[in-house]
């Protein structure tokens, strides 16, 4: 995180020494940009807090290990499709569910669809893609993570077990 | 005022009262989404400032040609190698994706670029994926991204050439 801001820091410090007004420019942008989706930012955020309200971690943990493979599998993705998670709270998360024993597949499929699949994220993807092609989008990325799910679980054995 | 920026208001405004009779009757349901909503806010304005920050400077300082070049219709596996290493580099996951592909389409990508930056965004940024290594180990991360990245790549050229096609244009003015 510090790292992103210090990186950033530098970039702009770079650009105001070599154009003093291009770089004012480039922080309106920034600020116009970010006014305008502002409100979409809040009005996910309020979804995501009564989300993870409804889901919370022991939850998530316990409908994931408790089914049969292929029914965890699809509850894992579609757990992972309506969840938003940072990264370093999905892969310790993931972590501890591996120790207590849920597959491979079953994670993967969870991580995938939190990465790829934005059921949460949907109101800000809409703004710049249209309703349309954002369902498009996520549609495919929930198949994608369902192939990549199943040959997690060919290449560790579990499929077939 | 527009009509849809009065809902926004309205529901805000509820959503906050209702926070705050949470709080003042120790509802305890209104009180977790409460701490749930002020920790992702937290955690956004720390992304969020940075990424657009970087936006602007990439509008003012690249030009539309050289986008047009490297990622535009006249692109190929380069283009793809490229957006992903761009993607790869990037923090902040889908949320920052979008604001950052919709001034790359501006300045010129194509849309099966715009699509993979999308993806390779969500699924392989290189800080991201060697934390994820570190707890799930090489083998499940390596599986994850060999089998993802072609999908990824596959499925966003065929949505760019339908899209194309069919004349689809991002939204305007965001």
């Amino acid at each position: 995180m510090y790292y992103t801001y210090a990186i950033t820091g530098l970039i702009l410090l770079i650009s105001f020494i070599i154009n003093k007004e291009k770089t004012i420019k480039a922080i309106k942008i920034a600020t116009v940009k970010f006014k305008k989706i502002f409100p979409t930012f809040i009005t996910m955020l309020i979804f995501i807090s009564i989300i993870l309200f409804l889901f919370p971690d022991e939850v998530i943990l316990n409908y994931m290990g408790n089914n049969s493979k292929f029914i965890s599998v699809l509850l894992a993705s579609f757990l992972g499709s309506i969840t938003l998670m940072p990264g370093f709270v999905a892969f310790p998360l993931c972590g501890i569910l591996l120790t207590k024993g849920v597959p491979y597949m079953v994670l993967s499929a969870f991580t995938t669809t939190l990465m790829m699949v934005g059921i949460i994220t949907f109101p800000i993807e809409k703004e710049y893609f249209g309703v349309k092609v954002t369902i498009i989008r996520n549609i495919i990325s929930f198949f994608i993570a369902l192939i990549v799910a199943v040959i997690t679980g060919i290449f560790f054995g579990e499929i077939f077990r | 005022m527009k009509r849809n920026t009065k809902i926004k208001i309205a529901y805000i405004s509820v959503y906050i009262f209702f926070l705050i009779i949470s709080f003042m009757f120790e509802f305890n349901p209104g009180k977790v989404i409460g701490y749930n909503f002020i920790s992702f806010l937290v955690y956004m304005l720390k992304i969020l400032p940075c990424a657009f920050i970087l936006i602007g400077l990439f509008e003012v300082w690249v030009k539309k040609e050289v986008i047009e070049k490297y990622l535009g219709e006249e692109s190929g596996i380069k283009g793809y190698s490229l957006v992903i290493l761009l993607a790869g580099t990037i923090a902040g996951g889908l949320l920052v994706a979008f604001p950052v592909t919709y001034s790359l389409y501006n300045k010129g990508a194509k849309l099966s670029i715009v699509f993979t930056y999308i993806g390779a965004a969500a699924i392989c940024r290189i800080p991201m994926t060697l934390y994820e290594a570190s707890f799930m180990g090489v083998k499940f991360t390596a599986i994850r991204l060999l089998i993802s990245l072609p999908l990824v790549i596959i499925t966003s050229i065929l949505l760019g050439e339908y899209l194309t096609k069919r004349n689809y244009k991002m939204a305007e003015d965001k």
